[in-house]
């Protein structure tokens, strides 16, 4: 299933020998609209050619639709895509600053290495002033580095912010993206009339166009339709690549572990325990949040475990491991990376805790200290909690 | 072999190829495409050719490039390779293989190349500032639908519309 770690599968020379050809495409696209022009890229912000426009949002737009069109159909696993993460007013302020840059110099990053290929001067000079860019913002960032680590979500999605589907978010891009498409076709249109003086008609006359519209809004409408997968029919897409964990007992842990790991100051622990309301009240291991099953399938309420950094580790625990293991099925799918089950929930912790002493005082059994592992043999438990950490440092823009 | 220029693609087309690739990018890596990554990278090692020690103590330089590690060994760094040879090729194939100076007939070669040097500094500044540039950002973040990329796309149209009228004259005919 996409998206697969090329590097993982074709080893580093075979993986890195990916990306350059990735790059190569990249760089053909863009010097094949003539994104190598300084003048055609300076254009769009008078308004005279629309080129940047269409190329950009086209792009986007057939991304779009590839990727959650691939999602919905089972293909892709979007919760393994990177997504930017979104720090709202630094990128606002970054993106200002880029505008200018952009038509002051003429280009941006990707466009001038295309110049720079095409041996045009103006596109090294700007490459070159970029490279500098970098540094002078390096030497600068402990003067604002407050506000440049502000206003941060994880993965917040324009879906997220309008409270709507993925679906239907994929429609209004699409809806969006073409009137844009419209309007860049109609001011170019005017510019050119007002030279010829042709009258202007609002129709839209290159048939094509028209078509290639229908045919996006009705993929739109297909990826809405089919809707993304919930957790349930994820599993059941996804159920090859991580049972093998669950039967191997790979994530199953021990009491012993778990107390361990509590204690680890590197890690940040998260017991999720789904016990029945009045058991939880009754005795529940402190720190521990009582959650349901159906909580499970709540994007809003996975998100913030999804979002978790590289030393989040999550533990599950219920009256019945079978409990637990729907709920390691329904996260799993879902991005959380670093996810274990308490084996037999706390079946085993009054017989493993409740007899000992530690300083001729009783275990504290809703947070049993460290010591406590001293009084068992270092062999009483196999541990198996390995960090591990899905994103690839934020993609490659940082 | 002196190649005739060729008129460049029609715009949709031209963005339906980026748009694949940026797919075969996401399916194959799990991210998008980015260039300003790799020119930060670039930037590190070069410091690092005559200032280490600089290196080391610069918060976002350390995590690129201290010590030991290599800032260069990156997957971002082929991608940008690639990206060079990429427009390298379609440049040659379609005969806009050229040293030349693209400008407005306003200004001189040397104006030009001042306000060239100038745009990029404050392009990559800006492009650290927003942690990516229009290809990370804007069509990588976009096409995933985060919320920050399109902000962002935003806001570079807007500050690019807003100063246009007082640089015209690097563009004007």
């Amino acid at each position: 299933m996409l998206p697969i770690d090329i590097i993982t599968e074709l080893g580093k020379a075979g993986g890195y020998a990916v990306f350059f050809i990735i790059g190569a495409g990249f760089g053909i696209a863009l010097e094949l609209a003539g994104f190598g022009d300084s003048r055609r890229l300076a254009a769009q912000f008078y308004l005279k050619d629309m080129t940047v426009l269409k190329t950009m949002f086209t792009g986007i737009l057939v991304a779009c639709l590839l990727i959650f069109l691939s999602s919905a159909l089972g293909l892709l696993d979007f919760s393994q895509l990177v997504v930017n993460q979104t720090f709202l007013l630094p990128g606002i302020v970054g993106g200002l600053i880029m505008g200018v840059g952009f038509i002051v110099g003429g280009y941006c990053p990707g466009t001038s290495l295309v110049a720079t290929a095409s041996f045009k001067i103006d596109g090294l000079f700007f490459l070159v002033g970029t490279i500098i860019g970098a540094g002078l913002f390096g030497e600068s960032l402990p003067g604002f580095e407050n506000f440049w680590n502000s206003s941060f979500t994880d993965r917040y999605l324009v879906s997220d912010w309008l409270g709507i589907s993925i679906g239907a978010t994929v429609f209004i891009v699409t809806i969006f993206a073409l009137m844009m498409f419209y309007g860049a076709e109609k001011v170019e249109e005017f510019f050119k009339n007002k030279e010829t003086g042709k009258a202007m008609s609002w129709k839209i006359t290159k048939r094509p166009y028209l078509y290639g519209a229908v045919v996006l809004v009705a993929i739109a409408i297909l990826v809405w339709s089919i809707g993304q997968p919930d957790p349930i029919r994820k599993w059941k897409i996804m159920e090859t690549k991580y049972s093998g964990q669950l039967s191997s007992k790979a994530v199953f842990i021990h009491p012993l572990e778990y107390v361990k790991t509590n204690y680890e100051s590197t890690i940040k622990l998260i017991t999720l325990d789904l016990r029945p309301n009045k058991d939880f009240d009754n005795f529940h291991l402190s720190g521990s949040e009582n959650v349901k099953l159906v909580d499970f399938l709540n994007a809003k309420f996975v998100a913030p475990l999804a979002q978790l950094p590289p030393q989040g580790v999550v533990v599950l625990l219920a009256d019945n491991d079978s409990i637990s293991i729907k709920a390691w099925q329904y996260l799993k799918v879902q991005g959380v990376v670093n996810l274990y089950i308490l084996e037999n929930g706390l079946h085993n912790w009054n017989s493993l805790f409740a007899d000992k002493k530690i300083h001729e005082k009783a275990i504290n059994l809703a947070s049993p200290p460290a010591e406590v592992l001293q009084l068992f043999s270092k062999n009483a438990y196999v541990p198996k909690i390995k960090i591990g950490s899905k994103k690839r440092s934020g993609g490659l823009c940082s | 072999m002196k190649r005739i220029p060729k008129n460049v693609k029609n715009p949709y087309f031209a963005g339906t190829i980026l748009g694949v690739v940026l797919f075969a990018a996401f399916a194959l890596t799990h991210s998008g495409l980015g260039a300003s990554g790799a020119i930060s990278r670039i930037q590190v090692a070069i410091t690092k050719l005559f200032w280490s020690s600089h290196v080391d103590s610069v918060g976002t330089f350390a995590s690129m490039g201290a010590g030991k590690s290599n800032a260069l060994d990156h997957p971002s760094i082929l991608l940008l390779i690639g990206t060079f040879a990429g427009g390298l090729i379609s440049a040659w194939l379609n005969g806009r293989l050229k040293i030349e100076i693209y400008k407005g007939s306003k200004i001189s070669n040397i104006q030009r190349l001042f306000f060239a040097i100038l745009g990029g500094i404050i392009m990559g500044y800006g492009a650290r500032f927003a942690r990516g540039c229009t290809s990370g950002q804007a069509l990588s973040g976009g096409a995933v639908l985060s919320l920050g990329s399109w902000a962002f796309m935003f806001s570079v149209f807007i500050g690019g519309y807003a100063v246009a009228y007082f640089v015209r004259r690097l563009w004007a005919d």
